[in-house]
């Protein structure tokens, strides 16, 4: 006991005076949630916007307000005349027109029923699409504040909400990508090199000519970057509660039970690659371009695996990443307890068991 | 019992393409300084490696200590001391840090066995808070040799402990192990520097992979077959041209200021040779008969 505390007083030492690593261990997670969170977003806001208003009355007026008033547009101007459309888009900043045809307002208090045309600069089909869900939310906001005025119902449209992410926030679907990816780097990463750093500076020869345990070996070399990792992650919620205004909608504890599972199973994956390579490079490579490019391919937070080809999402399967995904939405989106990811736990569980239990075989007791 | 014993031991890389030891046997005493005298690449490193466990032989069998390094590697790696031939501690600890990992991980203490090393360490006290990387080239070897001694092993291995260190730290480090073996260590030390072999109580001579000879150094140089003699002249590259060419010479070395050789005692006397090299132009000769250095006797066995 008293040889393995020593251990892990050592290994304290080696990431604590290497400054630059350390850096890059504090530092990645903050960038990253604020390069995601500010930079990356698709998320969009202030597009500049043009309305088209053949009728002038009170409603159409009220509606151009609501739609000055939410963050995601800025109206233009205000035209009458529908050839100041196109003009209006070859100009090339803006990205919607919204068309109110005339006697709206008669139309909608009389038979019911009104028309609006919506047109995006499609050009960017997400962002037209985008932002004519923006547009159509506010309009039918706008027809149920009308409609609770009234006895009689003014139109009948098929409702459709956004589950979870109502104003289509880029954050919810981010922020559990980034505390995957985050953690996936810093533990493959760092604990991948940290062993094949003795094997290169020959201080694993020293270490394998005593009686030391090789498994105290490996487990001492995890435990450093498995709290750094805890405190990364603590850094993470932090920031995408205060500065996101992301909320944990589910048990934190839960969050970070779960947490350090995943963490765990990164860190076994780290232990497997230095027990198989030579060179802190290979390590390094090995981690980058085997970790960080499926992790980010197959976690679903960047592309939806459902749209992958049905090989590429059976192989989405054994990236740790995505469970853990699945995981951290379900508690911190959605809100939901351990009975609904039950089964994503135990996979991770299997998947941590399974990866240590080859990266202790692989440990070699000798030099070759 | 012997402290260590090879019998027979092959080892190679690359799938038997090179071959690294070539049958080597021999056998160390217990409490002795034995020496590993060879060029690099001569197979030293590959001989320690598989002594300390750290490498499988091909064939062959060996023991340190009583235990077998294949089957017992567990209880040979408590009993012995390694020191490698690249400094091998943590750059980023200092040294009181490194030295303390090194006895936790042997379970023990410095305060246990400080009588061991005490020699070594008060001189490497004054730097204790220093990090291990930015001491001097001779402080580390005291270093990695008191943390290899920190457990009071039986055996210990060093693999070119004073390549790359200054004459003077050279001096100190052999005086080290005088005073090691008197505690009744039995040490195993390889160098490249022939100079160092007479400082060893008995030495092999090691080349490519195989053993020349295994003796004691004084024996070594009495075996040597032929007489010895230096030569000197005012241009050095033509004498030895000239020395070469003479096909009574039998070897010619450059030894520093001199010309190792030995001829043929038949047919060529000193006087002989006096004359025939001042008839090629060369002066102020001086020949004169030396006793062999080991580097003379290793030289010799290389060219037989």
């Amino acid at each position: 006991m008293k040889q393995f505390i020593t251990f892990v007083k050592k290994e304290f030492y080696h990431v604590f005076r290497d400054r630059k690593s350390l850096m890059m261990l504090f530092g990645m997670p903050i960038v990253q949630i604020l390069l995601f969170g500010f930079a990356l977003t698709n998320e969009i806001k202030n597009a500049k916007i043009v309305i088209c208003d053949y009728s002038n009355d009170v409603t159409t007026q009220q509606i151009i307000n609501k739609l000055e008033a939410s963050k995601s547009f800025e109206v233009q101007r205000v035209v009458s005349d529908h050839f100041q459309i196109e003009k209006s888009f070859k100009s090339g900043d803006i990205k919607l027109v919204i068309v109110f045809p005339e006697n709206f307002n008669r139309d909608l208090l009389h038979l019911n029923k009104a028309q609006v045309q919506i047109i995006a600069d499609a050009s960017d089909p997400n962002a037209a699409n985008t932002l004519t869900g923006y547009a159509t939310n506010v309009i039918r906001s706008y027809q149920q504040e009308l409609s609770s005025n009234y006895s009689a119902p003014m139109q009948i449209i098929p409702e459709v909400r956004m589950l979870y992410n109502p104003q289509l926030k880029g954050a919810t679907n981010f922020v559990p990508g980034v505390m995957a990816l985050v953690l996936m780097l810093v533990c493959v990463l760092m604990t991948s090199v940290s062993i094949v750093r003795e094997k290169e500076r020959g201080t694993m020869e020293v270490l394998l000519v005593s009686p030391i345990n090789p498994v105290l070996v490996i487990i001492a070399k995890a435990i450093p970057y498995l709290l750094l990792s805890v405190i990364n992650l603590a850094v993470i919620i932090l920031m995408s509660v205060t500065l996101l205004d992301m909320p944990v909608n589910g048990n934190i504890v839960l969050l970070f039970v779960e947490s350090i599972l995943f963490i765990i199973t990164a860190l076994a994956l780290g232990l497997l690659i230095s027990n198989s390579v030579e060179s802190q490079q290979s390590a390094m490579l090995i981690s980058m371009m085997g970790m960080l490019v499926p992790t980010m391919l197959f976690t679903g937070f960047m592309f939806p695996i459902e749209n992958m080809p049905v090989a590429l999402q059976l192989i989405s399967n054994i990236i740790p990443a995505k469970w853990y995904y699945i995981i951290v939405k379900s508690i911190m989106i959605k809100g939901l307890g351990f009975a609904s990811v039950w089964k994503e736990t135990l996979i991770l569980t299997v998947m941590a068991a399974v990866i240590l239990v080859i990266s202790f075989k692989k440990f070699k007791v000798r030099l070759e | 019992m012997k402290s260590v014993e090879l019998n027979n031991i092959v080892k190679t890389y690359n799938k038997g393409e090179i071959k690294a030891v070539n049958n080597v046997s021999f056998s160390v005493n217990k409490g002795e300084l034995f020496g590993l005298i060879g060029a690099d690449g001569a197979g030293k490193t590959s001989i320690f490696r598989i002594l300390t466990t750290l490498l499988l032989p091909d064939s062959g069998t060996a023991s340190v200590d009583g235990c077998d390094v294949i089957k017992d590697y567990r209880t040979i790696r408590k009993k012995v001391g390694y020191m490698p031939g690249k400094f091998s501690l943590y750059q980023d600890l200092s040294v009181e840090e490194n030295l303390n990992f090194f006895a936790t991980v042997f379970d023990t203490t410095i305060a246990e066995n400080y009588e061991l090393i005490k020699d070594i360490y008060v001189q490497l006290e004054p730097f204790k808070t220093r990090r291990a990387g930015k001491l001097s080239g001779g402080m580390k070897q005291k270093l990695a040799l008191c943390c290899a001694l920190i457990h009071r092993p039986n055996v210990l291995f060093l693999d070119e402990p004073t390549t790359g260190v200054d004459v003077v730290s050279r001096k100190e480090f052999w005086e080290m192990l005088k005073t090691l073996k008197q505690q009744g260590i039995t040490i195993l030390v390889s160098t490249p520097y022939m100079d160092e072999a007479t400082l060893c109580e008995r030495i092999a001579l090691i080349q490519s992979g195989s053993i020349m000879m295994i003796d004691t150094p004084g024996q070594i140089i009495k075996n040597y077959p032929d007489k010895l003699y230096a030569v000197k002249a005012d241009n050095m590259s033509r004498l030895q041209n000239v020395l070469r060419s003479n096909e009574q010479i039998k070897s010619c070395y450059s030894f520093g200021d001199f010309h190792h050789i030995t001829m043929d005692n038949v047919q060529l006397t000193v006087d002989n040779l006096l004359v025939s090299l001042q008839n090629e132009g060369l002066n102020d000769l001086e020949v004169k008969e030396i006793i062999p250095t080991i580097e003379d006797c290793f030289m010799n066995l290389m060219s037989s």
